[in-house]
């Protein structure tokens, strides 16, 4: 056991401590576990919002991009900030539909709204199908930061191990509690450690920030600009487009939004949370640094530029914390991550399934589905797997297809139905998982596109496709729709319709 | 004031429709390069600009009125 070892190990038991006492005194309901009964207050939602931004992407994957793919990597910033920007007009209204309908999580949302059963199932499923991939990532992070920083005295796999148990006792007993005490630690942690190294790294090795920028340009410039072909502006365009739509389209950011205590809390956290994401700046800097500093570093092993960089500089002391602040980037989002995927499918599936089951009963549920959803997720991260690897790419691409249903649902008169919302799901899904089996880009069936055209992401083509059948299919079963409304009010006895006419 | 909300659209050109413009090195701002500097500039004004609708955003006051 060495120095870093026992701080990372005092840092994950302090966060299981507190984890677990978070609920004390409360009594967890379904409510309380799955939103924390809509209580939070601007704090505490800003910490679980910014939880997602700050994820073990900021340990790896921020300065990775940057070390490996340059200037593309600032798609991840300018995603997230306009992704709040958007948040400032479009969550309180979710929240208050929310509110008045007393849901609790993506499908229910969907379900409600659209008056489709079948509707909640199908955003239950992409919802589990787009996390469950991510909480791999979580935990199979969590590993490899932990056994870099312990100078590999500890293997990734048993990391990953324990920090899925750690995660998963404090979800099971606290709930959404749990993740908001623990998103505290952590996000203190990971300002200090972040700003720490992306100052003293640039200043140590180069002298500054500028100095840094111009040693890349001297030895890469193609680093410092999007490229003509590839990573090239329209593919920075449409993914940030995509990204900015589908973030709160996450089953987990979605959640956290309806934690919040009132649509004020949520419009403050949007004014700052684009400040907050500057943060991954830092991070960038410590990838260019590592670009001149520790160049050879192939395909996914520029993911480890910082702990290498980190770990050539610094005393093993720091290490440790360093090690420690990766670990809980890792627990936080995972603890909310599967919240809210067991109680998507809680709420979307089994509810309707079993319309009377007890409240207890589905908390039961939700808790049991937490274990089986993080083995799952453990195995893979684990024995590695290339189905899961490709459906992470594919999650936001998946879950954004989501975007029309809700866009749509805040328009007066509304202007899709439940056939269109589905078939726009389904049809844009189909295209997604062609397109990538196959690896087929645009130029496969029209080999005279331009480029620009051609490095278009393929989710925001689905997207659009999407759109486009979901108003055409809505607009040839408007008839169908009414007809049915009629038949149904018809159905009714007098007394109601009475009601009706009353209302009208 | 009810339109205020519109000037959400606002971030949304400056970090993607003026992009094309931005994409180069030079000139340093600030010690970043200039793309990169772009982009943090947006963010900052992002916040600001959100920051000015929240205090004319009709919303929150009837959310004080409840």
């Amino acid at each position: 056991m060495n120095t870093s070892l026992i701080i990372i190990f005092a840092f994950a038991l302090f966060a299981l401590y507190l984890g677990i006492r978070s609920s004390r005194g409360k009594d967890i309901n379904l409510d309380e576990f799955a939103v924390g009964n809509k209580g939070f207050g601007t704090l505490f939602v800003f910490l679980l919002i910014a939880g997602e931004v700050y994820t073990t992407f900021t340990f790896l994957g921020g300065s990775g991009w940057a070390y490996s793919n340059g200037a593309a990597a600032f798609y991840v910033p300018a995603y997230i900030c306009l992704a709040y920007v958007l948040s400032y007009w479009l969550i309180p209204k979710v929240w208050r539909y929310s509110k008045d309908h007393h849901i609790i999580s993506q499908p229910s949302y969907f379900a409600s709204f659209y008056k489709s059963t079948a509707l909640g199932i199908i955003v239950a499923i992409l919802g589990t199908a787009a996390l469950v991939p991510y909480i791999m990532i979580q935990l199979k992070g969590l590993g490899i930061i932990v056994s870099e920083a312990s100078y590999g005295a500890i293997s990734p796999a048993i990391a990953s191990t324990i920090g899925a148990v750690i995660v998963t006792t404090y979800v099971i007993i606290s709930g959404m509690h749990g993740s908001a005490w623990t998103a505290v630690v952590k996000d203190i942690m990971i300002l200090a450690v972040i700003i720490f190294l992306g100052l003293y790294i640039p200043y140590h090795y180069f002298g500054g920030i500028r100095p840094l920028f111009e040693a890349v340009q001297a030895t890469q410039p193609e680093k410092l600009t999007l490229a003509d072909s590839g990573f090239s502006i329209s593919w920075f365009i449409s993914t940030v487009l995509l990204n900015a739509l589908g973030f709160y389209l996450l089953p987990n950011s979605f959640s956290v939004a309806l934690t919040a205590n009132s649509e004020k809390a949520l419009r403050k956290n949007a004014i700052t949370l684009p400040l907050y994401t500057l943060l991954l700046l830092f991070a960038f800097f410590i990838g260019f640094a590592a670009i001149v500093q520790i160049p050879g570093l192939q395909g996914s092993e520029g993911d480890l530029s910082l702990l290498r960089l980190s770990i050539q500089t610094f005393d093993p002391w720091v290490i440790g914390v360093v090690g420690a602040a990766g670990l809980l980037t890792a627990l936080v989002p995972a603890s909310v991550m599967l919240n809210s995927a067991s109680i998507g499918l809680t709420t979307g599936i089994y509810r309707v399934i079993n319309p009377n089951a007890s409240e207890r009963k589905q908390l039961l549920l939700s808790k049991i589905l937490i274990v089986v959803i993080v083995i799952i997720a453990l195995y893979f991260a684990v024995n590695g797997s290339d189905a899961l690897a490709m459906l992470n790419i594919l999650s936001y691409a998946i879950i954004t297809q989501l975007a029309p249903g809700l866009l749509f649902s805040f328009s007066k008169k509304p202007l899709l139905n439940k056939y269109g919302v589905i078939a726009g799901i389904l049809a844009a899904v189909a295209v997604i998982f062609y397109m990538s089996l196959t690896g087929a880009k645009i130029a496969t069936f029209f080999p005279n596109v331009p480029t620009f055209i051609n490095d278009i992401s393929t989710g925001m083509l689905a997207l659009i496709l999407n759109f486009i059948v979901a108003i055409c299919v809505s607009l040839l079963t408007k008839s169908l729709v009414k007809e049915k409304e009629e038949e149904a009010v018809l159905q009714q006895s007098p007394a109601q319709l009475e009601e009706t006419s009353i209302t009208k | 004031m009810k339109y205020i909300k519109l000037l959400l659209i606002i971030p949304f050109i400056g970090m993607i429709v003026c992009l094309p413009m931005v994409n180069r090195i030079e000139p340093y701002v600030f010690g970043l390069p200039f793309l990169l500097f772009w982009i943090v500039f947006w963010m900052i004004l992002s916040s600001v600009i959100m920051a000015i609708i929240y205090r004319f955003d009709p919303d929150n006051k009837e959310g004080e009125a409840e």
